[in-house]
């Protein structure tokens, strides 16, 4: 369970967050909409600990444990999974070198034994299979040369590999055309229903006629402003921020 | 971070006094500090040399004293007084070293064990008195056997001098000349060790030939003269050096190596580098001044240079190719880690002479801390060699934003019908690269590894195998504390 209280986060001395509250259950699905500059990739950000996100006031807790008090690697080692709206390219690294290094720490971290290389094989080929991605994929330099939908299939074989408890989806649907929407949104379904909790940080709603959330919030100027279910995404989607009196730019 | 108590002390006291000298029996077996005619004589007496070997040091000497230290590199450090070095000391004794690894650095140890090299081996690296009983001896004995039955020589370059006097007085010197820098002719002077090897007509030499399983030269020698021959069709695969940090005791170290390759032969000369860098204020550390050339003489022949360079204060280094036969290829493969304070000046000169000739040049340069690399080449292609091509890359990973990158390229072309390509980039490890690691469970430093791995990639396939894997985790160890 993850439970975000009183979150306020400068960014550069800037307040981009300013009191936000969310509490996620295990096995459940929340999206995330809001207007540009509202503070939602902030949000993920925040709670996976990367430089420069100041947490001036409030708590994430995670299972009880305060994740602000730790680093990102060990954030991740706790089962935590950031889909990144713009994964980067690491040039010379291969996908399966990248992927059993990130697994092998993450299982030294729990204290679990490192995965032999045959079994590694076994499991990212069939992870690959189930989502439908070219094992060549897998051969190639991380993210070097993907388009962007290629990369954010590479995130859905990474998170399928890893097998977080928690995954955070930052604009994962942003820039896919249809078939690369389906692949995505498989991705996440296959963990969804396992007891894991995600969180789905979108800018449409399309993304959510294939992952139907649990919730749906609002976050606007730094704070969670409305939250309902999936018709508050679909109300969304046909009066804008504005017809619900949500300013669209309101940072 | 490869601070070893022994080699700071030690290299300190190479320019103070010399704290091994109470040993009466050793003291006997060192010539006085200082260089002269007499110290050469004495060099040369030790190593009970023939007359002509002896008459090629005083000349060298000679003409050493006419010349002046080359000032055009990129590096700074004080002036070197060459009358405060001692040029010869008998091999050591085990009143020396540790008795124990109890007495050795315990940071020294630490990276021992993540390089995962062996208790036994770790005594050896950190100069402890081992007995003669450890596993690599008996495994040497095979070794040289093995050799011996395909006709190979292999031996350190003082018994070639005696042993093979003819092979040696046809190749000391004939690729880089006496004269050729100052260190060389330094070395030519006072030349105490090194290796020879000859690879006999069409042989494929076995196994790959390292100086590691040349017994009696655990230390690795100040001035350094290695020779290897490749005959007609023949192939070896030479390792020099060690990606354990190994104790020294000497601040200057000044090589020569010498590569032939004759018509249809290929050497494959792999070296790790990881000598004491100094510490973090950049105080101590070896200053490297080494000439390496290969000549291709014959046709269809091939040298390949593959040089992972992450120790030393100063390196000062630039393996060549002198492509004389037609159609001779020259391969140029580098990673150069610097960190702290440590200065780099390294890079290959390719001097296309034959027809069709052609060289890569691969350079991966890391900066870090407050470092400065520099990579200088030369590319050359003379009137007459006809359709040379080359092709050239140099790229630059900087880490942090104290330290320098530097791309001196030199290209002379003096035939038309060559085809020279020049590539180059700058780059940084990014936050975002970093995060995106993290994210997936990596620690920092792991993170560092990774992402400077891949990016030396194309130079790390061409290690072979066994050195590659400990080379990846040197990178990572060179780079320790460099990012976070």
């Amino acid at each position: 369970m993850l439970e975000i209280k009183n979150l306020r986060v400068t960014v550069g001395g800037k307040e981009i967050l300013k009191g936000l509250n969310l509490t996620i259950n295990d096995g459940e699905v929340h999206a995330i909409m809001g207007p540009n500059g509202a503070g939602k990739s902030t949000l993920s950000y925040a709670i996976c600990g990367k430089d420069g996100y100041e947490v001036i006031e409030g708590s994430v807790l995670y299972n009880g444990k305060d994740l602000l008090s730790m680093d990102p690697n060990e954030r991740a080692g706790e089962g935590l999974f950031l889909g990144f709206q713009y994964p980067v390219e690491i040039p010379g690294v291969s996908n399966m070198n990248f992927l059993r290094t990130a697994l092998n720490s993450q299982r030294r971290y729990q204290g679990a034994p490192e995965v032999k290389a045959v079994d590694f094989l076994k499991l990212i080929r069939a992870k690959a299979k189930e989502l439908d991605v070219d094992p060549e994929m897998l051969k190639r330099d991380v993210n070097v040369g993907f388009s962007g939908g290629e990369k954010k299939r590479n995130e859905m074989v990474q998170m399928a590999v890893l097998d977080p408890s928690m995954a955070i989806l930052d604009e994962t649907d942003s820039g896919l055309d249809i078939d690369a929407l389906r692949i995505v949104a498989d991705g996440i379904n296959r963990l969804r229903g396992q007891d894991k909790s995600i969180l789905l940080i979108t800018h449409y709603q399309r993304l959510l006629d294939y992952v139907v959330p649990d919730f749906v919030h609002v976050l606007a100027d730094g704070r969670i402003v409305k939250t309902g279910t999936k018709d508050l995404a679909l109300q969304l989607e046909a009066k804008g921020y504005a017809g619900l009196g949500i300013a669209e730019n309101a940072a | 971070m490869v601070a070893t108590e022994q080699a700071k002390q030690t290299v300190e006291e190479v320019s103070g006094e010399y704290k091994y000298g109470f040993v009466t029996d050793i003291d006997t077996e060192k010539a006085p500090k200082g260089l002269n005619e007499d110290v050469i004589r004495f060099i040369s007496a030790k190593k009970k040399e023939p007359e002509w070997l002896l008459d090629w040091r005083l000349k060298a000497y000679e003409k050493w004293l006419k010349m002046e230290e080359p000032k055009w590199a990129m590096v700074n450090y004080p002036e070197i007084d060459f009358q405060d070095i001692y040029y010869y000391a008998a091999p050591k004794s085990s009143e020396d070293g540790p008795k124990s690894l109890d007495e050795v650095d315990p940071e020294l140890l630490r990276v021992y064990e993540k390089l995962g090299i062996s208790l036994k081996e770790q005594e050896v690296l950190a100069g402890v008195a081992v007995d003669i009983v450890f596993d690599s001896v008996s495994v040497a004995t095979t070794f040289r056997k093995k050799l011996k039955e395909a006709g190979i020589i292999f031996c350190s370059i003082s018994e070639a001098a005696h042993d093979y006097p003819e092979l040696m007085r046809k190749y000391l010197g004939s690729v880089v000349p006496v004269t050729d820098n100052y260190y060389s002719a330094l070395n030519s002077a006072v030349f105490t060790d090194g290796t020879f090897v000859y690879i006999p007509k069409g042989v494929r030499c076995p196994m790959e030939l390292s100086t590691y399983f040349r017994i009696n030269e655990a230390n690795t020698g100040q001035f350094e003269r290695t020779i290897i021959i490749a005959d007609e069709g023949s192939y070896v695969s030479y390792l020099e050096g060690c990606t354990a940090p190994q104790r020294d005791e000497n601040q200057l170290h000044a090589a020569v190596v010498e590569l032939i390759t004759h018509d249809d032969a290929e050497i494959k000369y792999s070296t790790v580098q990881n000598w004491y860098p100094g510490d973090k204020d950049g105080k101590g550390g070896i200053y490297n001044f080494v000439t390496k050339r290969g000549a291709c003489r014959g046709k269809n022949s091939k040298i390949s240079w593959t040089q992972v360079e992450t120790g030393s204060a100063i390196t000062w280094k630039y393996p060549s190719c002198l492509l004389i036969g037609d159609n001779s290829v020259g391969e140029f493969y580098s990673v150069a880690i610097t960190n702290n304070h440590q200065q780099a000046d390294t890079g290959t000169k390719m001097i296309h002479i034959g027809n069709n000739t052609s060289s890569t040049i691969i350079s991966k340069g890391i900066s870090a801390g407050k470092s400065e690399a520099t990579y200088r080449g030369l590319v050359k292609v003379m009137a007459g060699a006809e359709n040379a091509r080359n092709f050239t890359q140099c790229d630059s990973l900087l880490i942090g934003d104290l330290c320098g990158a530097h791309t001196v390229p030199y290209i002379e072309i003096k035939n038309p019908t060559a085809q020279v390509e020049h590539e180059a980039t700058t780059s940084k490890i990014s936050d975002e690269q970093l995060f995106y690691c993290l994210q997936r469970g990596l620690d920092v430093e792991d993170s560092v590894t990774l992402i400077v791995n891949g990016f030396c990639k194309d130079v790390m396939k061409h290690l072979p195998m066994e050195f590659a894997v400990e080379a990846q985790k040197l990178l990572g160890i060179s780079l320790e504390g460099s990012v976070g």
